[in-house]
């Protein structure tokens, strides 16, 4: 099955000359780089590069010292994580951020907490409207549900799931969310082979079906190559590479902190 | 009470009773996005009329062959009967089987239309449509991940469903016409056997083979239209056709049908089934975890499922059996009953079972007993795919854990000189799908099916299976000789993983046998027996002596069995290395390849019939990596007691 060129929209999201420091540390040095719409876009880099730190700051959890982030036309120098929650940007996180103790359904139900509209007494009461809601909310997530295929382990609590398990809840509980831009901080780490490679169809599948905007970062260059239409490379906080897998591939610079180089 | 259902004989028909005589009653669940979505007798014979429609127009006739690949999914229970409605003959696939193996079916059976469940099935097919040529049309219930495949050949089951509405316009009434020219002696379905050597067959049923056998069933065991059923086994295997199937149809109960294949215990438990079909495996499975759980419980709730299952054994099977019990024992297996039984029974979602059945393989005593002695009445049955699985049932009250009970009515047993049972019965198959050779060589001109088991009947009229009748042999005094049944019973042992028992054309009958390293693992580790390795741990005296002690309870069993008792097993050794289907000495299925390990250890054997304890083994094995290597080892050959024949014990 061949499938069609892939078709992107507009920059939804852009970064643009951002410089971030924790005291005399630079984390990030005047990185710029865009997101179309409907694309997968990966950033790579040695650890301690600021791959996580970029995502940081994309939803908010830091604020860069210099430049500036444009989400959807609005340009702010700082995102704020409820700003960006509000307006469609999810993400998951590497050490997972999931009630241990609550079910797979519930820890996905609190995904929706930002749609939830009815009043905590209506709630309480579980009467009317908020009965109305709930019964919608609780359909979407079903759905999702559905999609990762972890039917069995919806009453579960989470901490008694595997690993490679929570780490797909935590990628529902984002989705619960109806994220347009979902940011995902190694969703493949610590997990076996057949593990990543359903990992990889999800991320696939949610990009295809849902048209949800991809931002990830992953350590497995073999994923991030098949996986993404475009590549970020940072090293040391500095962007050194910026193109399709392909581009990345024979880019010198890339190679050399990859592989090292002889001094 | 003369009604449509109870003299309809094709299963549109009976579906077009069912619709008028309880069409608002549920007739088939789906747990879908978590909740049971069902539909009615009315509403399946619409949407069955509807598909039958869309199938007509896609220019399915009488006779033509549909392919059904999936899970059990209501949509592909529909498509079955629309396809039967239009005297088409669905065939069922093993929703896991791999591509290659589905070639040879949809060449013989010539298919044109197949209607699967997902992408992942479709994918198959794409993958064989070139050697397919007749393959035109490929209807996918699950739309997801279709988006991108631009084939000519796919479209989903919602379109066919609407160009049947569309079709149906020009040609009212064309369906409800072609259901009432339906005939009872017509086709019903194909099932293919798998067969351990050449093609697949492909086992012709007519519709009055398996309304028959579900009428004798229905009987047999007074099954209601309120029973709840599960349907959860291949669509492709007859149990799974007869139980929630045909039966379904000709009973009108309920069927569910499981999330998904993980979901199956959760799903079980929500329903609540009435009438429960399993094979062994899955029973196993589900006794697997309850012992998991019981060690990870806390000491008191150890002590008291300890305490009532060793009640239950002793009088549980007696009680569902309605044999005299003491009023102290029955005071006793109540309170068991309140604390361990029907909280057990609930969360196996056994607790409203008041028929269950298991066939497929042997089972082994004490999994077959733990299920009746919590009062869950586990029956065994005996058949096969050619005779629709009629052919012996246990009845309430009489069940013998080593029978599988007489011969159910209108079934006609006889055995040949050397035990094989050959049979007549109303279920027997029509054929086998082009290939008459196949036909007459399992079915002889006065119509007797040889079904190639061996077994006899004991002293109560029960039918005793005890091996394939090819494999059966005799000692050189003539004793009867049946080295699965000896393996079988060897094998119900945890300690050992696998057994080959020697005998025909032999003074007497000895035994190889693996240990299963997990378990013998565990029990070394228990009495600190250290050990390194699987050869090692073999080889340790204490483990031979408890091998031994297994060995000489299958001999002391067999000393009552007025057929077997010859064969008790004299002589033993443990093997040094696993029987692995990788050096060939398994077939893929698990089946011991008897004569290859004759061959390979023929070192082994010579010293089992000589006075020596021990012989030197030199086996090839293959590493996972792909490297082979040779292991010798020395093996110690040890005897086992035996015991003089019983007096056959008088079954109460």
């Amino acid at each position: 099955m061949t499938a069609p060129a892939r078709q992107f929209g507009d920059v939804i999201l852009k970064v643009e000359g951002v410089c971030l420091a924790f005291g005399g540390v630079k984390a990030l040095t005047d990185i710029s780089f865009d997101v179309r719409e409907h694309e997968i876009r990966a950033i790579i880099g040695p650890n301690g590069a600021g791959k996580s730190s970029m995502l940081n700051v994309i939803n908010g959890v830091y604020h860069p010292q210099h430049g500036k982030v444009t989400y959807r036309g609005h340009t702010r120098t700082a995102m704020e994580p409820h700003f960006a929650a509000q307006n469609g940007i999810a993400r998951t996180f590497q050490s997972l951020a999931l009630f241990k103790g609550m079910s797979v359904l519930d820890n996905l139900l609190a995904g929706r907490n930002l749609m939830i509209r009815s009043n905590i007494l209506l709630q309480a009461l579980r009467v009317g409207p908020a009965l109305r809601e709930e019964v919608h909310h609780r359909k979407r997530v079903e759905e999702i549900i559905d999609f990762l295929e972890i039917q069995h382990v919806r009453k579960t609590p989470v901490g008694r799931l595997p690993y490679g398990l929570q780490k797909r809840v935590d990628l529902g509980r984002a989705l619960a969310a109806e994220p347009k831009v979902l940011l995902l901080d190694e969703p493949m780490a610590g997990m076996n082979v057949e593990e990543k490679q359903d990992m990889c169809r999800f991320i696939l599948d949610v990009n295809d079906e849902f048209g949800t905007t991809i931002v990830l970062i992953e350590h497995d260059m073999g994923v991030v190559m098949d996986l993404s239409d475009r590549v970020v490379v940072l090293d040391y906080g500095k962007m050194i590479g910026d193109g399709t897998p392909d581009e990345i591939r024979s880019n010198q610079a890339v190679i050399d902190a990859y592989l090292g180089v002889k001094h | 009470m003369a009604s449509a259902v109870a003299v309809a004989d094709t299963f549109p028909k009976l579906l077009a009773a069912h619709a008028r005589e309880r069409g608002e009653s549920p007739a088939i669940r789906e747990k879908d996005l978590g909740i049971w979505q069902s539909w009615k007798w009315r509403e399946v014979a619409g949407e069955v009329r509807l598909l039958a429609a869309g199938l007509a127009a896609r220019g399915i006739t009488r006779g033509k062959h549909v392919a059904v690949i999936g899970d059990n999914r209501p949509r592909l229970y529909f498509a079955q009967l629309a396809t039967q409605a239009l005297g088409g003959i669905p065939v069922p696939f093993y929703q896991d089987a791999p591509a290659p193996e589905m070639t040879y079916v949809f060449q013989n059976a010539e298919i044109e239309i197949a209607i699967v469940e997902d992408q992942e099935q479709a994918d198959k097919l794409f993958e064989i449509l070139p050697q397919c040529p007749k393959l035109r049309h490929i209807f996918y219930d699950d739309p997801r991940g279709f988006r991108h495949y631009k084939r000519d050949e796919l479209a989903s089951y919602d379109s066919l469903r609407a160009e049947g509405e569309a079709w149906a316009k020009d040609h009212p009434d064309f369906v409800d016409r072609e259901i009432a020219q339906g005939r009872g002696a017509d086709t019903a379905i194909m099932l293919y056997t798998s067969g351990t050597t050449g093609m697949p067959k492909g086992v012709v049923l007519s519709h009055d083979n398996l309304v028959n056998t579900s009428r004798a069933y229905a009987e047999l065991e007074g099954l209601r239209d309120d029973e709840e059923v599960l349907a959860y086994l291949p669509m492709a295997w007859i149990g799974q056709n007869l139980f929630s199937y045909a039966q379904w149809l000709v009973t009108g109960f309920r069927i569910n049908c499981p999330e998904s294949a993980e979901t199956v215990i959760t799903d079980m438990r929500e329903i609540g089934p009435t009438y429960y079909f399993a094979p062994p495996r899955v029973l196993e499975a589900l006794l697997t975890q309850v012992t998991i759980r019981m060690e990870d419980a806390g000491r008191i709730k150890r002590w008291l499922y300890r305490h009532f299952m060793a009640v239950a054994r002793q009088v549980g099977g007696r009680i569902l059996d309605g044999q005299p019990v003491s009023a102290l024992d029955r005071l006793h297996y109540a309170l068991g009953g309140l604390f361990i039984y029907a909280p057990l029974r609930n969360s196996l979602g056994m607790s409203r079972i008041r028929v269950a059945y298991t066939a497929g393989e042997a089972i082994g005593p004490d999994l077959f007993v733990f299920y009746r002695s919590l009062g869950i009445n586990l029956k065994q049955i005996y058949g096969q795919t050619e005779t629709c699985v009629m052919v012996c049932v246990q009845h309430n009250g009489q069940v013998k854990p080593d029978t599988v009970g007489p011969p159910m009515k209108g079934v006609e047993i006889r055995l040949l000189d050397n035990g094989e049972i050959v049979l007549r019965s109303p279920g027997l198959f029509v054929e086998y799908h082009q290939n008459e050779e196949a036909t007459r060589e399992a079915k002889d001109a006065e119509g007797w099916y040889h079904t190639g088991d061996a077994g006899y009947f004991d002293a109560d009229g029960h039918l005793k299976i005890i091996d394939r009748a090819k494999d059966v042999g005799k000692l050189q005094d003539g004793t009867l000789f049946a080295p699965k049944y000896l393996e079988n019973k060897l094998k119900f042992f945890a300690s050992i993983k696998e057994a080959v028992a020697f005998g025909d054309g032999r003074p007497e009958a000895t035994a190889m046998i693996n240990i299963d390293l997990q378990a013998v693992g565990d029990w070394a580790e228990r009495r600190g027996i250290a050990y390194a390795g699987y050869q090692d741990l073999a080889a340790k005296p204490q483990v031979y002596d408890l091998i031994r002690e297994c060995v000489e309870k299958v001999n002391a069993d067999l000393a009552a069995d007025p057929k077997l008792s010859g064969s008790q097993i004299r002589r033993f050794v443990v093997l040094h290395k696993e029987l692995d289907a990788d050096d060939g000495e398994l077939t893929r299925t698990r089946k011991v390849r008897r004569r290859y390990i004759a061959e390979k250890y023929e070192s082994a054997i010579h010293a089992l019939y000589t006075e020596t304890d021990h012989c030197w083994v030199e086996a090839q094995m293959r590493f996972e990596d792909g490297r082979t290597g040779t292991v010798r080892a020395q093996l110690a050959v040890r005897e086992a007691k035996t015991f003089p024949p019983q007096p056959v014990a008088k079954a109460a």
